[in-house]
């Protein structure tokens, strides 16, 4: 069985999503082709044709499909689906607006967010803000997966696939893409970060926030995230959102500052390899899951870090 | 215009939700049950336009067992105009949720259909999309602005990055993120009027809508526990445990 993997891009660069989700294909099917649809996909396909493991990739090109526009990539992907068995998406925003397009089009179920691939038909998921992870069996003759790329290492990068250009769909009639304000930063992806500093509703402005959480984050060389009643209270930007309902992260280090550790948070960052967390009250949930403590006030104990840190030589 | 928002009953945002210790699933006897978050937004959205004079009627539908009435008085309480319910206990999956509104939308006829971008037991993320490709019409997923002017809805979503504005033509389907709006409390005198609104109850079976599940559940488990380490007593201690971590 031939499984078909959509690339994850912004146009300009292949994201390391893409060789995560290649590994979770490559635990269904040797056979794995990589769909690059975009623009720039000369590029981007010469950069995917290196994925180890892949064997073909595909390259379809359009100003509809590089806007990202969910009818054109969904449509584009039924018609390609008749060579495939499974199909696997980035469950980035890009990817959880057009997956259902092709489950539904297909008529099948969509499994989503897989974090473990059990065999060709049984995945796991998380549920309820992953407090609970459910194990599902397909019975549909296609698969349609979201696949969250944290819970996946990156495919390495010694492959040499060849590539094929494939007809992208024509126009959309009832979508028109206005306008898109893409934030640029020199920051690390917060999906992708080896360390990501988040900082919560105790700094109580996004002046604070940004003077308090921004130097550390770039002192470490990190993502900066936020909680969801940082981002609600305006402190942050919506896509700093660290929990269920924002970004999933599981970086090497996550330093959590003035963030209680909500339920929903904690779902979107507890997978992190080392947790730090400062807090000034002790019995904040944070420190449940914390593999480092500190009961402090940010106000001091940042300054503190930061010249620890330079101390320290980092 | 008439505005259509499915709303989903699901165990309480605050609750954290416990596997069943026979791995069938999760724990919901005597755990409170509210309306989805992000269906709340929805609902939120279809009212604010009918007080914007843009929507003429908001019509919110769930599917559910009984208890969902409650979900459906709340969404009246909120200012919906009425309310339908298709009942049954069945748990459904997004595909046959779309497709059960997809018959309800051929009865009702709205211009819109607003609605969650997921809800927080499934997590899924799905029936939007999937409702829009079943209907043909255009959607606007994780919508953060709404302005609906001459036939079209102008959309800001939430995309990876930053934000995007779409133009869709109605009928559209719209799923809300959390930055759309906040969704208000109902008042006691509304909570009161909402009881005399009207609500429709159907049987899921009378709409002839196959809605036989596609995945089989092997097993609900607990997620791995993630045991709490030290506290430290200064900022250098982190630093310093970090080092030894082989983290710097």
């Amino acid at each position: 069985m031939a499984v078909l993997v959509i690339a994850d891009h912004d146009n300009a660069t292949l994201k390391d999503n893409t060789h995560k989700v290649v590994t979770a294909a490559l635990a269904i099917s040797g056979d794995v082709d990589v769909l690059v649809a975009g623009t720039n996909t000369a590029a981007l396909g010469a950069d995917a044709a290196k994925i180890s493991g892949v064997r073909k990739v595909l390259t379809a090109e359009s100003a509809e499909l590089g806007q990202g526009i969910a009818e054109a990539v969904g449509d584009l992907v039924v018609g390609l689906m008749g060579g495939y068995d499974a199909v696997l998406i980035p469950a980035t925003s890009q990817g959880k607006s057009f997956s259902p397009r092709i489950a539904a089009k297909l008529d099948v179920a969509q499994i989503s967010e897989v974090i473990e691939v059990v065999s060709a038909d049984t995945f796991v998921r998380p549920i309820y803000a992953g407090n609970a992870l459910e194990t599902v069996q397909s019975a549909d003759a296609k698969k349609v997966l979201t696949v969250r790329p944290t819970a996946f290492k990156a495919a390495a990068t010694d492959g040499s696939a060849k590539v094929e250009a494939a007809a992208a769909p024509g126009a959309q009639a009832k979508v028109h893409f206005i306008d898109q304000q893409i934030v640029k930063s020199a920051r690390p992806d917060l999906g992708a970060a080896k360390i990501v500093v988040s900082g919560g509703r105790a700094m109580g402005s996004a002046e604070e926030f940004q003077k308090v959480i921004e130097p550390l984050a770039d002192k470490l060389g990190a993502a900066v995230g936020a909680s969801r009643a940082a981002v609600d209270a305006g402190y942050a930007p919506n896509d700093y959102q660290v929990g269920q309902t924002g970004k999933v992260v599981a970086p090497e280090l996550y330093i959590a500052i003035g963030i209680s550790g909500a339920i929903q948070h904690l779902a979107g960052m507890k997978d992190s390899k080392i947790i730090v967390a400062i807090n000034k009250d002790g019995d904040a949930p944070i420190f449940q899951v914390a593999d480092f403590g500190l009961v402090a006030d940010y106000k001091t104990a940042v300054p503190e870090l930061m010249s620890s840190l330079t101390a320290a030589g980092v | 215009m008439k505005v259509l928002v499915p709303v989903k009953r699901v165990i309480d945002y605050n609750v954290k939700a416990r596997v069943k210790a026979d791995q069938t699933g999760v724990d919901l006897a005597n755990v409170k049950m509210s309306m989805n978050p992000f269906c709340e937004i929805a609902v939120e959205e279809a009212v604010r336009l009918k007080e914007k004079g843009v929507a003429t009627e908001v019509v919110a539908v769930s599917i559910g067992p009984a208890q969902a009435q409650e979900t459906l008085r709340t969404s009246l309480a909120m200012g919906a105009d009425r309310a339908i319910l298709i009942q049954t206990d069945q748990d459904l999956e997004p595909l046959a949720v779309a497709k059960v509104l997809r018959a309800i939308i051929a009865e009702e006829n709205p211009d819109l259909v607003l609605m969650g971008k997921q809800a927080i037991d499934g997590d899924n993320n799905a029936t939007g999309q999937m409702l829009s490709t079943l209907l043909d019409w255009p959607q606007a997923t994780f919508a953060s602005e709404l302005t609906i002017e001459g036939g079209k809805a102008k959309v800001t979503r939430e995309v990876d990055g930053g934000l995007q504005t779409l133009e869709v033509n109605l009928p559209a389907v719209v799923t809300a993120d959390l930055r759309l709006n906040e969704p208000r409390y109902a008042s006691l005198p509304n909570i009161m009027k909402a009881k005399k609104k009207p609500l429709d109850v159907k049987e899921l079976a009378s709409l002839g809508v196959d809605t036989a599940p596609r995945l089989k559940v092997i097993k609900v488990t607990e997620p791995a526990k993630r045991s709490a380490g030290i506290k430290v007593e200064a900022a250098a201690d982190i630093v310093s445990n970090l080092k030894t971590s082989g983290v710097f």
